[in-house]
């Protein structure tokens, strides 16, 4: 990593993973492997060789445990296992699986350790070992972190391969003819002679064999599937509406539930009168929960008329009334006591940033919400033997303990069934609308429940991404950038987020300064401090959690200085770049974008490039100053995931989060009024819509050593690149998201 | 009162203010159509009346005139619409929950326009929201589609 040297590693775990307290573990419980949750199921003859791969003798089942939430990840992992076990589409089923230990994410470590991304030296693998082994402890199954692909890579390829030989071995049993003799291709056993054996076939054979682990992974120029476009296995029922999501889900016998909490979150019910309430059509019953009132009914819109129906005496919240106070707060926690870590402090800051020509200014993220399409739901079923939890969810085994807590069973006696989910962007890492749900159906034991949020419940308590504040002051000379001294204040999102799911965290939170620090430039004099704020409003990992509000800081701060050298704004990153892989992915952007062309007049460019979840991504967008507003003309994207599984989709997921990051970046906050969100619906929230939006081309290279995911990276730099082009086009430097606070968009 | 949704007669009983969004989803099971914010805002719950797109949110049960067509009666995953089949070349759908609604705005807007210019398009779709920024695809798949049932 060439000059980049000082990096805080006071700690040995920090923020962005999650993990319980004083955690001890020894080599034994690392090296154990959890138990097979597909065995506790399985009937004689069914063969089981992981907990991937489920065969009998009617089908093959492939679980995929990481949950759908739109990127497509049941395809992507189902065709890892396929690839190897050679089976094609159409010929298995999929299935998320139970919650289990055995699914235990082995990528979720690499953004947790305190190091950058593309720091390889043996301190660093290391901790990244510890923190995978401590979080295999944990059994921690989860989706997020832009995690799947990076977990599944090598170990669904491993668990088709392992299949696939065991039934090899099982044919050659019953064959009588050598392994080394069999081939397999589309869900049988080639025999010689054009014979075949297909896997249900040998489903009871192999069912007794213990399964083969002495097993070789192919090479990805023998790919049939992967790295080629796919059709996902979803878009037919995405396409025709056949698709059930949880939202769509009905259980016999099921009542509708519709709740109305505190608006101020966290603040208590004082009372309510549900007189009028009680006489509406359909209405069961109405009763307190915690926090507010569930009204039971025939039907969910008469479950939410009946809940709007009812008067509240709310208490105050627990965080400033006024959005003012938490800015004030935020601007406030620049301080040596409130010092979270010092992530970069490279030459000597303090020497160089001083005298003349010192550039200051001050950058603002708000609060924005999460707002996926499908509103928060969940059906509960509770009984004196067990619990049932119909949902979507990012992480299964927290769900089945906070479940358990509020009915008070067991976590083993807590089924959940996962759903697909129709978007979540963070918003699934939550559980306050399921340890509801199950609160209401413990007061109705044996009846199942669905709750369904309203979009107004839903943005009401929707935790937000948190507001940040950057402060950065920076020195140029000869026609370069020489110094950068970047602050960072923002209260912690982890913090928030782990205190509802009850896992205390340890350390700093690497969350508030993701985007900035990492960035692999070597800046002569580079200084970064992180400080966190006290608590304000409930806040939650919004997609790539810390870096579109950091990054932006970062990268406006940048260019801001780059434009006082007198430089280019691609040159001079380039030239600053200290990581082949990403000065690559800058100079691609450069070529894809023709940087340097003349432009039409009242049109400009801006580039900007983060770095997140070890992703280094550029893009360069391009507008227009017309005489209503700016109008976004295009968006060119390089990025570097090391491996693309599915070229259709990678394109896809690319947009969607440029347009997710330019959308928010434009016209979307959550403020808070008398304690409350004062943004209620989309029209108030609304992000990008499809007249704005613009041409986006997109290429993705396979430069890097690791395997990646692009869920979240392409999101952070959309904004700085967006607020760069204003500048170049109009001259206005916009400090603060949302930008139509400063200029119109057309 | 009586309904006909995708050609078959449905007997129900409901207050006169009862969204025809909720009519569909919780009193006959037709999930197709979507709730994402009941106020016209996102188009997700979009279906036809006499084959015009309308937002079955703000829809009430009293206002209901004509057979109403939801993305389940637009076609099926082994008979699919024009519209649908091109969602489908296309990859369009991320998560997939605003797609009913886009494909039952596209196929309204397509049979009314089906040689419609890019702003055309632009106009016609943009009431519709996709959180999952799938637009780049929903333009590229009306357009193919607009070509299919001109061939057609």
């Amino acid at each position: 990593m060439g000059r980049v040297k000082t990096i805080a590693r006071r700690t040995f775990l920090i923020g962005s993973v999650a993990v319980a307290g004083g955690v001890a573990f020894g080599t034994y419980l690392v090296r154990r492997t959890p138990d097979n949750p597909l065995l506790a199921d399985a009937s004689s003859g069914d063969a089981i060789f992981n907990p991937w791969v489920k065969i009998d003798s009617e089908k093959i089942t492939l679980i995929t445990p990481h949950c759908d939430k739109g990127q497509g990840v049941v395809s992507v992992q189902a065709a890892l296992i396929a690839e190897e076990l050679d089976v094609e589409f159409g010929q298995f089923e999929t299935d998320f699986g139970k919650p289990s230990g055995a699914y235990w994410n082995t990528a979720m470590a690499e953004e947790g350790v305190p190091f950058m991304a593309t720091d390889r030296s043996f301190a660093a693998e290391t901790m990244r070992g510890v923190m995978g082994g401590l979080l295999k402890v944990m059994g921690l199954q989860g989706t997020g972190g832009s995690s799947t692909v990076a977990d599944s890579y090598y170990k669904l390829r491993q668990a088709g391969a392992v299949a696939r030989e065991t039934l090899k071995l099982a044919a050659s049993k019953k064959s009588g003819i050598p392994v080394e003799q069999l081939k397999t291709s589309k869900g049988a056993v080639q025999l010689p002679g054009g014979f075949e054996l297909k896997y249900t076939e040998l489903a009871e054979a192999a069912s007794v064999l213990d399964p083969v682990q002495n097993v070789t992974l192919r090479d990805p120029s023998q790919w049939r599937l992967l790295g080629k476009p796919m059709q996902r296995l979803d878009i037919l029922g995405k396409s025709t509406g056949t698709l059930n999501y949880g939202i769509d889900l009905s259980v016999e016998g099921m009542v509708y539930a519709a709740v109305k909490i505190n608006p101020r979150q966290g603040g208590a019910i004082k009372s309510f009168n549900a007189v009028e309430a009680k006489k509406m059509r359909g209405v069961i019953d109405i009763f307190e929960i915690t926090g507010g009132v569930a009204v039971i009914a025939d039907n969910t819109w008469r479950a939410v008329m009946a809940v709007e129906a009812i008067e509240f005496d709310w208490g105050v919240a627990p965080y400033p009334a006024e959005q003012d106070e938490h800015w004030k707060v935020v601007g406030d926690s620049f301080t040596p006591e409130l010092l979270d870590s010092q992530w970069r402090n490279d030459g000597d800051v303090d020497a160089v940033i001083q005298g003349e020509g010192v550039l200051e200014s001050e950058y603002r993220s708000p609060y924005v919400a999460h707002a996926p399409l499908e509103p928060l739901n969940a059906i509960v079923k509770v009984t004196d033997e067990n619990v049932e939890v119909w949902s979507g969810h990012q992480l299964q085994r927290q769900l089945q303990v906070l479940v358990a807590a509020v009915t008070g069973h067991e976590q083993e006696q807590v089924t959940f069934h996962n759903q697909y989910i129709g978007g979540s962007f963070g918003h699934r890492l939550e559980f306050e609308h399921l340890k509801q749900a199950a609160e209401i159906a413990n007061k109705m034991r044996g009846t199942p429940v669905k709750l369904t949020y309203s979009r107004e419940e839903d943005f009401a308590h929707d935790f937000p991404r948190h507001l940040s504040v950057g402060r950065g002051r920076g020195k140029v000379a000869d026609g370069k950038v020489i110094a950068l001294d970047l602050q960072i204040a923002a209260p912690s999102v982890i913090g928030s987020q782990m205190s509802r799911a009850n896992i205390p965290v340890p350390g700093p939170d690497s969350q508030i300064s993701a985007g900035s620090w990492n960035n692999p430039y070597n800046l002569a004099n580079y200084r970064m401090r992180a400080y966190r704020a006290p608590e304000l409003a409930p806040v939650s990992s919004w997609r790539a959690v810390g870096a579109p509000g950091a990054g932006f800081e970062f990268d406006c701060m940048l260019d801001e200085l780059i434009h006082a050298a007198g430089a280019d704004p691609i040159e001079e990153r380039i030239r600053l770049m200290d990581h082949d892989v990403s000065r690559k992915v800058l100079e691609t952007v450069a070529e894809m974008s023709s940087w340097g062309a003349e432009l039409a007049k009242g049109s400009g460019r801006g580039v900007a490039f983060v770095e997140s979840f070890g992703v280094p991504v550029a893009e360069v967008v391009e507008v227009t100053k017309m005489e209503n507003g700016i109008k976004i003309d295009k968006v060119w994207v390089a990025c570097d995931v090391g491996k693309i599984i599915d070229p259709v989709n990678f394109e896809n997921l690319v947009q969607g989060g440029v347009i997710f990051g330019l959308g928010h970046a434009m016209n979307c906050e959550i403020t808070y009024s008398d304690g409350m969100a004062n943004q209620s619906n989309y029209h108030a929230h609304e992000g990008l819509r499809l007249y704005q939006c613009p041409h986006i081309e997109v290429r993705g290279l396979e430069n890097g050593d690791k395997i990646r995911g692009i869920g979240e990276p392409p999101v952070p730099p959309a904004a700085p690149a967006l607020a760069n082009a204003i500048f170049a086009a109009t001259n206005l430097r916009i400090r603060e998201m949302p930008f139509n606070k400063h200029i119109d968009f057309v | 009162m009586q309904i006909t949704v995708n050609g078959n007669q449905h007997e129900i009983d409901v207050e006169d203010d009862m969204p025809l969004l909720w009519i569909l989803r919780d009193e006959l099971g037709i999930t197709g159509p979507k709730y994402g914010c009941g106020i016209a805002q996102c188009g997700a719950c979009t279906v036809h009346v006499e084959g015009i797109a309308v937002r079955s949110c703000q829809v009430r049960a009293a206002d209901i005139d004509g057979e109403i067509t939801t993305i389940e009666g637009l076609g099926q995953p082994d008979a699919l619409h024009a519209v649908q089949s091109a969602w489908v070349e296309h990859q369009v759908a991320q998560c997939g929950y605003c797609q009913s609604g886009q494909i039952m705005q596209a196929a309204s807007f397509l049979d009314q326009n089906d040689d419609p210019s890019d702003e055309e398009i632009d106009s016609a779709m943009s009431s519709n929201l996709c959180r999952c920024g799938t637009y780049p695809r929903i333009r590229k798949a009306v357009k193919t589609a607009a070509e299919n049932l001109r061939s057609a």
